[in-house]
Protein backbone atom coordinates (compact mmCIF):
# COMPACT_ATOMS: atom_id res chain seq x y z
CA UNK A 1 0.00 0.00 0.00
CA UNK A 2 1.30 3.45 -0.90
CA UNK A 3 0.31 7.03 -0.24
CA UNK A 4 -1.07 8.99 -3.16
CA UNK A 5 -0.09 12.35 -1.71
CA UNK A 6 3.54 12.80 -0.71
CA UNK A 7 5.95 15.61 0.00
CA UNK A 8 8.80 16.61 -2.25
CA UNK A 9 11.98 17.09 -0.33
CA UNK A 10 15.45 16.10 -1.31
CA UNK A 11 17.35 15.61 1.92
CA UNK A 12 14.75 15.59 4.66
CA UNK A 13 13.68 11.93 4.28
CA UNK A 14 17.28 10.75 4.59
CA UNK A 15 17.67 12.80 7.74
CA UNK A 16 14.52 11.22 9.16
CA UNK A 17 15.51 7.61 8.54
CA UNK A 18 19.13 8.22 9.52
CA UNK A 19 18.90 7.54 13.29
CA UNK A 20 17.20 4.21 12.86
CA UNK A 21 19.36 3.14 9.95
CA UNK A 22 22.58 4.06 11.73
CA UNK A 23 21.59 2.16 14.88
CA UNK A 24 20.47 -0.81 12.80
CA UNK A 25 23.75 -0.87 10.88
CA UNK A 26 25.95 -0.55 13.96
CA UNK A 27 24.11 -2.81 16.37
CA UNK A 28 22.46 -5.20 13.99
CA UNK A 29 24.18 -5.68 10.65
CA UNK A 30 27.70 -5.29 11.92
CA UNK A 31 27.35 -7.85 14.77
CA UNK A 32 25.36 -10.25 12.60
CA UNK A 33 28.04 -10.04 9.92
CA UNK A 34 30.67 -10.63 12.56
CA UNK A 35 28.80 -13.67 13.85
CA UNK A 36 28.83 -15.13 10.36
CA UNK A 37 32.51 -14.25 9.84
CA UNK A 38 33.56 -15.56 13.27
CA UNK A 39 31.74 -18.81 12.68
CA UNK A 40 34.33 -19.47 9.97
CA UNK A 41 37.32 -18.76 12.21
CA UNK A 42 39.08 -20.63 14.99
CA UNK A 43 40.68 -18.47 17.62
CA UNK A 44 43.48 -20.00 19.64
CA UNK A 45 42.93 -20.20 23.36
CA UNK A 46 45.20 -17.31 24.25
CA UNK A 47 43.45 -14.86 21.94
CA UNK A 48 45.05 -12.85 19.22
CA UNK A 49 45.62 -15.40 16.51
CA UNK A 50 42.71 -16.61 14.50
CA UNK A 51 42.70 -18.91 11.53
CA UNK A 52 40.20 -19.14 8.71
CA UNK A 53 38.86 -22.69 8.76
CA UNK A 54 35.85 -22.64 6.42
CA UNK A 55 33.08 -24.73 7.92
CA UNK A 56 35.11 -26.59 10.54
CA UNK A 57 33.15 -24.99 13.38
CA UNK A 58 29.89 -26.25 11.91
CA UNK A 59 31.35 -29.69 11.25
CA UNK A 60 32.60 -29.85 14.84
CA UNK A 61 29.18 -28.82 16.04
CA UNK A 62 27.45 -31.53 14.05
CA UNK A 63 29.87 -34.10 15.45
CA UNK A 64 29.34 -32.89 18.98
CA UNK A 65 27.01 -34.96 21.15
CA UNK A 66 26.48 -32.09 23.55
CA UNK A 67 25.04 -30.00 20.71
CA UNK A 68 22.56 -32.72 19.81
CA UNK A 69 21.57 -33.14 23.43
CA UNK A 70 21.04 -29.38 23.73
CA UNK A 71 18.94 -29.44 20.55
CA UNK A 72 16.90 -32.31 21.95
CA UNK A 73 16.33 -30.45 25.22
CA UNK A 74 15.23 -27.39 23.24
CA UNK A 75 12.73 -29.35 21.17
CA UNK A 76 11.21 -31.14 24.18
CA UNK A 77 11.16 -27.89 26.14
CA UNK A 78 9.53 -25.86 23.35
CA UNK A 79 6.96 -28.55 22.72
CA UNK A 80 6.00 -28.67 26.39
CA UNK A 81 5.90 -24.89 26.79
CA UNK A 82 3.75 -24.44 23.68
CA UNK A 83 1.42 -27.39 24.36
CA UNK A 84 0.82 -26.75 28.06
CA UNK A 85 0.75 -22.97 27.65
CA UNK A 86 -1.74 -23.00 24.78
CA UNK A 87 -3.90 -25.72 26.33
CA UNK A 88 -4.21 -24.02 29.70
CA UNK A 89 -4.79 -20.53 28.35
CA UNK A 90 -7.39 -21.73 25.85
CA UNK A 91 -9.19 -23.51 28.66
CA UNK A 92 -9.12 -20.40 30.84
CA UNK A 93 -10.18 -18.16 27.95
CA UNK A 94 -13.19 -20.39 27.17
CA UNK A 95 -14.20 -20.28 30.81
CA UNK A 96 -13.76 -16.50 30.99
CA UNK A 97 -15.78 -16.10 27.80
CA UNK A 98 -18.64 -18.10 29.35
CA UNK A 99 -19.08 -15.95 32.41
CA UNK A 100 -20.52 -12.56 31.66
CA UNK A 101 -20.34 -11.12 35.12
CA UNK A 102 -16.77 -10.81 36.33
CA UNK A 103 -15.04 -11.51 33.02
CA UNK A 104 -13.19 -8.18 33.15
CA UNK A 105 -12.09 -8.78 36.72
CA UNK A 106 -10.72 -12.20 35.82
CA UNK A 107 -8.92 -10.64 32.89
CA UNK A 108 -7.18 -8.16 35.19
CA UNK A 109 -6.12 -10.98 37.47
CA UNK A 110 -4.71 -13.02 34.61
CA UNK A 111 -2.80 -10.49 32.54
CA UNK A 112 -0.23 -9.27 35.05
CA UNK A 113 2.25 -12.21 34.88
CA UNK A 114 3.21 -10.80 31.47
CA UNK A 115 4.81 -7.87 33.28
CA UNK A 116 7.08 -10.06 35.40
CA UNK A 117 10.55 -10.42 33.90
CA UNK A 118 11.40 -14.02 32.87
CA UNK A 119 14.46 -13.83 35.12
CA UNK A 120 12.30 -12.84 38.09
CA UNK A 121 9.72 -15.52 37.23
CA UNK A 122 12.56 -18.04 37.47
CA UNK A 123 13.43 -16.72 40.94
CA UNK A 124 9.82 -17.00 42.16
CA UNK A 125 9.36 -20.58 41.01
CA UNK A 126 12.80 -21.55 42.23
CA UNK A 127 11.76 -20.33 45.66
CA UNK A 128 8.52 -22.34 45.66
CA UNK A 129 10.35 -25.52 44.71
CA UNK A 130 13.57 -24.93 46.61
CA UNK A 131 14.59 -28.26 48.17
CA UNK A 132 15.28 -26.79 51.61
CA UNK A 133 12.69 -24.00 52.07
CA UNK A 134 10.27 -24.30 49.14
CA UNK A 135 6.67 -24.65 50.24
CA UNK A 136 5.60 -26.71 47.23
CA UNK A 137 8.63 -28.98 47.54
CA UNK A 138 7.65 -29.45 51.19
CA UNK A 139 4.05 -30.32 50.28
CA UNK A 140 5.24 -32.78 47.66
CA UNK A 141 7.48 -34.40 50.22
CA UNK A 142 4.54 -34.68 52.60
CA UNK A 143 2.72 -36.81 50.03
CA UNK A 144 5.83 -38.84 49.33
CA UNK A 145 7.28 -37.18 46.22
CA UNK A 146 10.94 -36.29 46.43
CA UNK A 147 11.30 -33.10 44.39
CA UNK A 148 14.81 -31.75 44.04
CA UNK A 149 15.35 -29.80 40.86
CA UNK A 150 18.94 -29.03 41.85
CA UNK A 151 20.03 -32.62 41.26
CA UNK A 152 17.24 -34.18 39.17
CA UNK A 153 17.44 -33.23 35.49
CA UNK A 154 13.87 -34.12 34.52
CA UNK A 155 12.43 -32.24 37.46
CA UNK A 156 14.60 -29.25 36.60
CA UNK A 157 13.27 -29.27 33.05
CA UNK A 158 9.71 -29.57 34.35
CA UNK A 159 10.23 -26.59 36.64
CA UNK A 160 11.67 -24.46 33.84
CA UNK A 161 8.62 -25.39 31.73
CA UNK A 162 6.22 -24.42 34.54
CA UNK A 163 7.90 -21.06 35.13
CA UNK A 164 7.99 -20.30 31.38
CA UNK A 165 4.34 -21.24 30.88
CA UNK A 166 3.32 -19.09 33.84
CA UNK A 167 5.17 -16.14 32.36
CA UNK A 168 3.57 -16.49 28.95
CA UNK A 169 0.02 -17.44 29.96
CA UNK A 170 -1.35 -13.88 30.00
CA UNK A 171 -0.29 -13.28 26.44
CA UNK A 172 -1.94 -16.46 25.17
CA UNK A 173 -5.02 -15.84 27.27
CA UNK A 174 -5.52 -12.31 25.91
CA UNK A 175 -5.29 -13.41 22.30
CA UNK A 176 -7.55 -16.42 22.79
CA UNK A 177 -10.12 -14.31 24.64
CA UNK A 178 -10.07 -11.68 21.88
CA UNK A 179 -10.49 -14.46 19.32
CA UNK A 180 -13.42 -15.96 21.22
CA UNK A 181 -15.15 -12.63 21.60
CA UNK A 182 -14.89 -11.93 17.90
CA UNK A 183 -16.85 -15.07 16.98
CA UNK A 184 -20.35 -13.95 15.95
CA UNK A 185 -22.88 -14.86 18.63
CA UNK A 186 -25.44 -15.66 15.92
CA UNK A 187 -23.42 -18.72 14.82
CA UNK A 188 -23.42 -20.10 18.34
CA UNK A 189 -27.10 -19.34 18.81
CA UNK A 190 -27.96 -21.06 15.54
CA UNK A 191 -26.06 -24.16 16.66
CA UNK A 192 -27.79 -24.06 20.02
CA UNK A 193 -31.20 -23.89 18.35
CA UNK A 194 -30.22 -26.92 16.30
CA UNK A 195 -29.63 -28.69 19.58
CA UNK A 196 -25.84 -28.67 19.88
CA UNK A 197 -24.64 -28.65 23.49
CA UNK A 198 -21.73 -26.57 24.80
CA UNK A 199 -19.15 -29.30 24.11
CA UNK A 200 -20.34 -29.91 20.57
CA UNK A 201 -20.47 -26.17 19.89
CA UNK A 202 -16.91 -25.81 21.10
CA UNK A 203 -15.39 -28.51 18.93
CA UNK A 204 -17.48 -27.96 15.80
CA UNK A 205 -17.73 -24.18 15.70
CA UNK A 206 -15.52 -22.34 18.14
CA UNK A 207 -12.39 -24.45 17.80
CA UNK A 208 -12.14 -24.27 13.99
CA UNK A 209 -12.85 -20.54 14.00
CA UNK A 210 -10.16 -20.08 16.61
CA UNK A 211 -7.52 -22.03 14.73
CA UNK A 212 -5.92 -18.99 13.00
CA UNK A 213 -5.32 -17.38 16.40
CA UNK A 214 -4.11 -20.72 17.71
CA UNK A 215 -1.62 -21.11 14.90
CA UNK A 216 -0.32 -17.60 15.34
CA UNK A 217 0.12 -18.23 19.06
CA UNK A 218 1.87 -21.51 18.36
CA UNK A 219 4.58 -19.74 16.37
CA UNK A 220 4.87 -16.96 18.96
CA UNK A 221 5.19 -19.54 21.74
CA UNK A 222 7.85 -21.51 19.93
CA UNK A 223 9.87 -18.34 19.37
CA UNK A 224 9.33 -17.47 23.02
CA UNK A 225 10.47 -20.91 24.19
CA UNK A 226 13.56 -20.75 21.96
CA UNK A 227 14.74 -17.28 22.95
CA UNK A 228 12.52 -15.53 25.46
CA UNK A 229 13.10 -18.07 28.21
CA UNK A 230 16.79 -17.32 28.58
CA UNK A 231 16.15 -15.42 31.82
CA UNK A 232 14.10 -18.26 33.31
CA UNK A 233 16.89 -20.76 32.71
CA UNK A 234 19.58 -18.37 33.90
CA UNK A 235 17.80 -17.73 37.20
CA UNK A 236 16.65 -21.26 37.87
CA UNK A 237 19.22 -23.77 36.70
CA UNK A 238 22.01 -22.14 34.67
CA UNK A 239 21.48 -24.97 32.20
CA UNK A 240 22.10 -27.68 34.79
CA UNK A 241 22.01 -30.18 36.37
CA UNK A 242 24.32 -31.97 33.93
CA UNK A 243 23.05 -29.81 31.03
CA UNK A 244 19.50 -31.13 31.42
CA UNK A 245 18.05 -27.65 30.87
CA UNK A 246 20.68 -26.21 28.56
CA UNK A 247 18.55 -24.92 25.71
CA UNK A 248 20.31 -23.81 22.53
CA UNK A 249 20.28 -20.09 23.24
CA UNK A 250 21.78 -20.74 26.66
CA UNK A 251 24.49 -22.87 25.10
CA UNK A 252 25.44 -19.98 22.80
CA UNK A 253 25.97 -17.87 25.90
CA UNK A 254 27.71 -20.62 27.87
CA UNK A 255 30.14 -21.53 25.11
CA UNK A 256 30.79 -17.94 24.06
CA UNK A 257 31.15 -16.17 27.40
CA UNK A 258 32.12 -18.88 29.82
CA UNK A 259 33.91 -21.29 27.49
CA UNK A 260 35.46 -18.51 25.38
CA UNK A 261 34.85 -20.65 22.28
CA UNK A 262 33.99 -17.77 19.97
CA UNK A 263 34.01 -19.75 16.73
CA UNK A 264 31.75 -22.49 18.06
CA UNK A 265 29.42 -20.03 19.73
CA UNK A 266 29.15 -17.94 16.56
CA UNK A 267 28.40 -21.03 14.50
CA UNK A 268 25.56 -21.78 16.91
CA UNK A 269 24.35 -18.18 16.60
CA UNK A 270 24.26 -18.54 12.83
CA UNK A 271 22.20 -21.73 13.07
CA UNK A 272 19.78 -20.04 15.47
CA UNK A 273 19.48 -17.05 13.12
CA UNK A 274 18.41 -19.43 10.37
CA UNK A 275 15.84 -20.99 12.70
CA UNK A 276 14.33 -17.59 13.60
CA UNK A 277 14.24 -16.49 9.97
CA UNK A 278 12.37 -19.67 9.03
CA UNK A 279 9.92 -19.25 11.91
CA UNK A 280 9.33 -15.60 11.00
CA UNK A 281 8.60 -16.54 7.41
CA UNK A 282 6.10 -19.15 8.53
CA UNK A 283 4.44 -16.53 10.68
CA UNK A 284 4.31 -13.93 7.93
CA UNK A 285 2.93 -16.29 5.35
CA UNK A 286 0.20 -17.12 7.78
CA UNK A 287 -0.59 -13.48 8.54
CA UNK A 288 -0.80 -12.73 4.82
CA UNK A 289 -3.39 -15.45 4.55
CA UNK A 290 -5.30 -14.30 7.59
CA UNK A 291 -5.85 -10.95 5.90
CA UNK A 292 -7.94 -12.63 3.21
CA UNK A 293 -10.36 -14.20 5.66
CA UNK B 1 -25.34 -16.20 26.80
CA UNK B 2 -26.97 -18.67 24.51
CA UNK B 3 -28.82 -20.65 27.09
CA UNK B 4 -29.05 -20.57 30.80
CA UNK B 5 -27.11 -23.32 32.52
CA UNK B 6 -26.47 -22.11 36.06
CA UNK B 7 -24.43 -25.16 36.95
CA UNK B 8 -22.04 -24.68 34.05
CA UNK B 9 -21.68 -20.98 34.82
CA UNK B 10 -20.92 -21.82 38.42
CA UNK B 11 -18.32 -24.31 37.25
CA UNK B 12 -16.74 -21.67 35.02
CA UNK B 13 -16.50 -19.25 37.93
CA UNK B 14 -14.98 -21.97 40.04
CA UNK B 15 -12.37 -22.84 37.42
CA UNK B 16 -11.47 -19.19 36.89
CA UNK B 17 -11.11 -18.69 40.62
CA UNK B 18 -8.75 -21.66 40.88
CA UNK B 19 -6.80 -20.35 37.90
CA UNK B 20 -6.44 -16.90 39.41
CA UNK B 21 -5.32 -18.34 42.75
CA UNK B 22 -2.77 -20.73 41.24
CA UNK B 23 -1.35 -17.97 39.06
CA UNK B 24 -1.11 -15.53 41.98
CA UNK B 25 0.31 -18.09 44.41
CA UNK B 26 4.04 -17.62 43.58
CA UNK B 27 3.70 -13.88 44.09
CA UNK B 28 1.78 -14.34 47.34
CA UNK B 29 4.53 -16.59 48.70
CA UNK B 30 7.15 -14.08 47.58
CA UNK B 31 5.33 -11.33 49.41
CA UNK B 32 4.94 -13.47 52.55
CA UNK B 33 8.63 -14.38 52.51
CA UNK B 34 9.58 -10.72 52.24
CA UNK B 35 7.80 -9.92 55.51
CA UNK B 36 9.55 -12.39 57.83
CA UNK B 37 12.98 -12.42 59.40
CA UNK B 38 15.77 -14.65 58.19
CA UNK B 39 15.35 -17.21 60.99
CA UNK B 40 11.69 -17.89 60.20
CA UNK B 41 12.47 -18.38 56.54
CA UNK B 42 14.92 -21.17 57.26
CA UNK B 43 12.47 -23.40 59.13
CA UNK B 44 10.51 -25.72 56.92
CA UNK B 45 7.58 -25.43 56.39
CA UNK B 46 7.74 -21.70 55.91
CA UNK B 47 4.69 -19.65 56.97
CA UNK B 48 1.82 -18.95 54.59
CA UNK B 49 0.83 -15.64 56.14
CA UNK B 50 2.74 -12.34 56.32
CA UNK B 51 4.97 -11.51 59.28
CA UNK B 52 6.08 -8.31 61.00
CA UNK B 53 9.34 -7.51 59.23
CA UNK B 54 8.03 -5.92 56.06
CA UNK B 55 9.41 -2.48 56.79
CA UNK B 56 12.80 -3.71 58.05
CA UNK B 57 13.43 -5.97 55.07
CA UNK B 58 12.47 -3.43 52.44
CA UNK B 59 14.45 -0.69 54.14
CA UNK B 60 17.50 -2.89 54.24
CA UNK B 61 17.45 -3.94 50.59
CA UNK B 62 16.65 -0.44 49.42
CA UNK B 63 19.44 1.25 51.32
CA UNK B 64 22.11 -1.46 51.67
CA UNK B 65 21.26 -4.15 49.18
CA UNK B 66 21.72 -7.78 50.05
CA UNK B 67 24.17 -6.97 52.81
CA UNK B 68 27.75 -5.93 53.06
CA UNK B 69 30.43 -7.92 51.30
CA UNK B 70 28.33 -9.44 48.54
CA UNK B 71 29.23 -6.95 45.86
CA UNK B 72 25.62 -5.89 45.43
CA UNK B 73 24.33 -2.38 45.08
CA UNK B 74 21.65 -0.80 47.27
CA UNK B 75 18.42 -1.53 45.51
CA UNK B 76 17.38 2.08 45.10
CA UNK B 77 20.33 2.50 42.73
CA UNK B 78 19.34 -0.49 40.64
CA UNK B 79 15.70 0.64 40.60
CA UNK B 80 16.80 4.03 39.35
CA UNK B 81 18.96 2.41 36.66
CA UNK B 82 16.07 0.21 35.56
CA UNK B 83 13.80 3.24 35.35
CA UNK B 84 16.35 5.13 33.25
CA UNK B 85 16.86 2.13 31.00
CA UNK B 86 13.13 1.41 30.58
CA UNK B 87 12.28 5.06 29.86
CA UNK B 88 15.26 5.38 27.53
CA UNK B 89 14.34 2.29 25.55
CA UNK B 90 10.66 3.22 25.31
CA UNK B 91 11.18 6.86 24.36
CA UNK B 92 14.14 6.13 22.08
CA UNK B 93 12.32 3.42 20.19
CA UNK B 94 9.23 5.53 19.69
CA UNK B 95 11.23 8.59 18.61
CA UNK B 96 13.41 6.94 15.99
CA UNK B 97 10.60 4.70 14.70
CA UNK B 98 8.02 7.40 14.26
CA UNK B 99 10.29 9.64 12.18
CA UNK B 100 11.55 6.80 10.01
CA UNK B 101 7.99 5.60 9.43
CA UNK B 102 7.06 9.19 8.52
CA UNK B 103 9.88 9.30 5.97
CA UNK B 104 9.00 5.95 4.45
CA UNK B 105 5.28 6.67 4.14
CA UNK B 106 5.24 10.36 3.18
CA UNK B 107 8.24 10.72 0.88
CA UNK B 108 9.47 9.17 -2.33
CA UNK B 109 13.23 8.97 -2.47
CA UNK B 110 15.93 6.71 -3.91
CA UNK B 111 16.69 3.65 -1.78
CA UNK B 112 13.44 4.04 0.11
CA UNK B 113 12.64 0.34 -0.17
CA UNK B 114 16.21 -0.55 0.76
CA UNK B 115 15.79 1.28 4.02
CA UNK B 116 12.44 -0.36 4.54
CA UNK B 117 13.89 -3.85 4.14
CA UNK B 118 16.92 -3.08 6.26
CA UNK B 119 14.57 -2.19 9.11
CA UNK B 120 12.28 -5.12 8.36
CA UNK B 121 15.09 -7.66 8.74
CA UNK B 122 15.78 -6.60 12.33
CA UNK B 123 12.38 -8.02 13.19
CA UNK B 124 13.86 -11.45 12.85
CA UNK B 125 16.81 -11.60 15.18
CA UNK B 126 16.33 -11.17 18.91
CA UNK B 127 19.28 -9.88 20.92
CA UNK B 128 19.80 -13.30 22.48
CA UNK B 129 20.85 -14.79 19.15
CA UNK B 130 23.69 -12.40 18.46
CA UNK B 131 24.86 -11.59 21.96
CA UNK B 132 28.55 -12.38 21.59
CA UNK B 133 29.29 -10.16 18.55
CA UNK B 134 26.96 -7.38 19.74
CA UNK B 135 28.87 -7.36 22.99
CA UNK B 136 32.08 -7.03 20.97
CA UNK B 137 30.73 -4.06 19.03
CA UNK B 138 29.55 -2.26 22.15
CA UNK B 139 32.88 -2.94 23.86
CA UNK B 140 34.87 -1.57 20.94
CA UNK B 141 32.75 1.57 20.94
CA UNK B 142 33.62 2.06 24.62
CA UNK B 143 29.99 1.84 25.69
CA UNK B 144 30.36 -0.77 28.45
CA UNK B 145 29.15 0.43 31.85
CA UNK B 146 27.15 3.35 30.53
CA UNK B 147 23.50 4.23 30.08
CA UNK B 148 23.98 4.67 26.34
CA UNK B 149 25.32 1.11 26.18
CA UNK B 150 22.29 -0.16 28.08
CA UNK B 151 19.79 1.70 25.93
CA UNK B 152 20.94 2.39 22.37
CA UNK B 153 21.59 -1.16 21.13
CA UNK B 154 18.04 -2.11 22.12
CA UNK B 155 16.15 0.72 20.45
CA UNK B 156 16.41 -0.40 16.85
CA UNK B 157 13.15 -2.20 16.32
CA UNK B 158 11.04 -2.98 13.34
CA UNK B 159 7.82 -3.55 15.28
CA UNK B 160 7.43 0.08 16.28
CA UNK B 161 8.24 1.31 12.77
CA UNK B 162 5.65 -1.04 11.33
CA UNK B 163 3.04 0.02 13.81
CA UNK B 164 3.47 3.68 12.86
CA UNK B 165 3.67 2.88 9.17
CA UNK B 166 0.38 0.99 9.43
CA UNK B 167 -1.20 3.90 11.26
CA UNK B 168 0.09 6.57 8.87
CA UNK B 169 -1.23 4.63 5.89
CA UNK B 170 -4.69 4.79 7.46
CA UNK B 171 -4.56 8.59 7.83
CA UNK B 172 -6.74 10.17 5.09
CA UNK B 173 -4.85 11.78 2.19
CA UNK B 174 -7.17 14.78 2.37
CA UNK B 175 -5.40 15.92 5.51
CA UNK B 176 -2.05 15.92 3.74
CA UNK B 177 -3.52 17.73 0.76
CA UNK B 178 -5.11 20.36 2.97
CA UNK B 179 -1.84 20.89 4.77
CA UNK B 180 0.02 21.28 1.51
CA UNK B 181 -2.53 23.71 0.10
CA UNK B 182 -2.15 25.78 3.24
CA UNK B 183 1.58 25.80 2.65
CA UNK B 184 2.62 23.70 5.66
CA UNK B 185 6.08 22.23 5.52
CA UNK B 186 6.44 18.45 6.00
CA UNK B 187 7.73 18.87 9.54
CA UNK B 188 4.89 21.25 10.36
CA UNK B 189 2.43 18.63 9.11
CA UNK B 190 4.20 16.02 11.23
CA UNK B 191 4.16 18.07 14.44
CA UNK B 192 0.73 19.65 14.17
CA UNK B 193 -1.32 16.92 12.54
CA UNK B 194 0.33 13.50 12.51
CA UNK B 195 1.80 13.50 16.00
CA UNK B 196 -1.39 14.53 17.81
CA UNK B 197 -3.32 11.90 15.84
CA UNK B 198 -0.85 9.17 16.87
CA UNK B 199 -1.29 9.85 20.59
CA UNK B 200 -3.01 6.57 21.48
CA UNK B 201 -0.63 4.46 19.42
CA UNK B 202 2.31 6.15 21.07
CA UNK B 203 0.89 5.58 24.54
CA UNK B 204 0.13 1.91 23.84
CA UNK B 205 3.59 1.34 22.45
CA UNK B 206 5.12 3.13 25.38
CA UNK B 207 3.52 0.73 27.87
CA UNK B 208 4.78 -2.33 25.99
CA UNK B 209 8.28 -0.97 25.48
CA UNK B 210 8.61 0.23 29.06
CA UNK B 211 7.98 -3.33 30.25
CA UNK B 212 10.36 -4.68 27.61
CA UNK B 213 13.11 -2.32 28.75
CA UNK B 214 12.53 -2.91 32.45
CA UNK B 215 12.58 -6.68 32.06
CA UNK B 216 15.80 -6.94 30.09
CA UNK B 217 18.12 -9.42 31.74
CA UNK B 218 20.88 -10.71 29.50
CA UNK B 219 21.92 -7.40 28.02
CA UNK B 220 22.55 -5.52 31.29
CA UNK B 221 24.19 -8.64 32.71
CA UNK B 222 26.75 -8.63 29.90
CA UNK B 223 27.65 -5.00 29.59
CA UNK B 224 27.70 -3.85 33.21
CA UNK B 225 30.57 -4.68 35.53
CA UNK B 226 30.18 -1.74 37.90
CA UNK B 227 27.48 -1.92 40.56
CA UNK B 228 26.53 1.68 39.70
CA UNK B 229 24.95 0.46 36.47
CA UNK B 230 23.28 -2.77 37.62
CA UNK B 231 19.58 -3.05 36.88
CA UNK B 232 17.15 -4.53 39.36
CA UNK B 233 16.16 -7.63 37.37
CA UNK B 234 19.73 -8.79 36.83
CA UNK B 235 20.58 -8.09 40.48
CA UNK B 236 17.73 -10.28 41.70
CA UNK B 237 18.68 -13.11 39.38
CA UNK B 238 22.36 -12.86 40.26
CA UNK B 239 21.56 -12.95 43.98
CA UNK B 240 19.22 -15.92 43.50
CA UNK B 241 22.08 -17.98 42.14
CA UNK B 242 24.06 -17.61 45.36
CA UNK B 243 21.18 -17.71 47.83
CA UNK B 244 22.04 -21.16 49.10
CA UNK B 245 25.39 -19.98 50.40
CA UNK B 246 23.90 -16.85 52.00
CA UNK B 247 20.34 -17.89 52.81
CA UNK B 248 18.61 -14.52 53.31
CA UNK B 249 15.43 -15.55 51.55
CA UNK B 250 13.51 -12.72 53.17
CA UNK B 251 15.80 -10.12 51.57
CA UNK B 252 15.95 -11.85 48.20
CA UNK B 253 12.16 -12.00 48.03
CA UNK B 254 11.85 -8.34 49.03
CA UNK B 255 14.14 -7.57 46.11
CA UNK B 256 12.06 -9.74 43.78
CA UNK B 257 8.92 -7.87 44.87
CA UNK B 258 10.54 -4.52 44.14
CA UNK B 259 11.70 -5.79 40.74
CA UNK B 260 8.21 -6.77 39.62
CA UNK B 261 5.96 -4.20 41.25
CA UNK B 262 6.63 -1.28 38.82
CA UNK B 263 5.88 -3.13 35.55
CA UNK B 264 2.94 -5.00 37.10
CA UNK B 265 1.40 -1.72 38.25
CA UNK B 266 1.89 -0.31 34.76
CA UNK B 267 0.01 -3.26 33.25
CA UNK B 268 -2.83 -3.15 35.76
CA UNK B 269 -3.42 0.59 35.69
CA UNK B 270 -2.95 1.01 31.96
CA UNK B 271 -4.71 -2.20 31.06
CA UNK B 272 -6.54 -0.83 28.06
CA UNK B 273 -3.41 0.69 26.51
CA UNK B 274 -1.44 -2.43 27.33
CA UNK B 275 -3.87 -4.78 25.59
CA UNK B 276 -4.07 -2.44 22.63
CA UNK B 277 -0.31 -2.22 22.36
CA UNK B 278 0.09 -5.97 22.60
CA UNK B 279 -2.43 -6.63 19.84
CA UNK B 280 -1.19 -3.83 17.58
CA UNK B 281 2.48 -4.71 17.74
CA UNK B 282 1.63 -8.22 16.58
CA UNK B 283 -0.18 -7.17 13.43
Amino acid sequence: MEKRVTFNERWLPYLLVAPQIVITLVFFFWPSGQAIWQSLLIEDAFGGNSKFVWFDNFINLFNDDSYYSSARVTVVFSFLVAAIGLGLSLFLAVMADRVIRGATAYKTFLIWPYAVAPAVAGVLWGFLFNPSVGIVAWMLQAIGIEFNYVINGNQALLLVVIASVWNQISYNFLFFLAGLQSIPKSLIEAAAIDGAGPGRRFWDIIFPLLSPVGFFLLVVNIIYAFFGTFGVVASLTQGGPANATEILVFKVYNDGFRGQDLGGSSAQSVILMIVVILLTFVQFRFIERRVHY
Amino acid sequence: MVENRPLLTLLSHFVMLIGVIVIAFPVWMTFVASTHDQQTMLQSPIPLLPGRYLFDNYMQVLTQGFGRGFGGAPLWVTLMNSTIMALGVAIGKIAISIISAFAIVYFRFPFRMWFFWAIFITLMLPVEVRIVPTYGVVASLGMLDSYSGLIIPLIASATATFLFRQFFLSVPDELTEAARVDGASPMRFFWDILLPMSRTSIAALFVIQFIYGWNQYLWPLLITTKADFYTVVMTVSRQANVVDSVPSWNLLMAMAMLAMVPPVLVVIFMQRLFVRGLVETEK
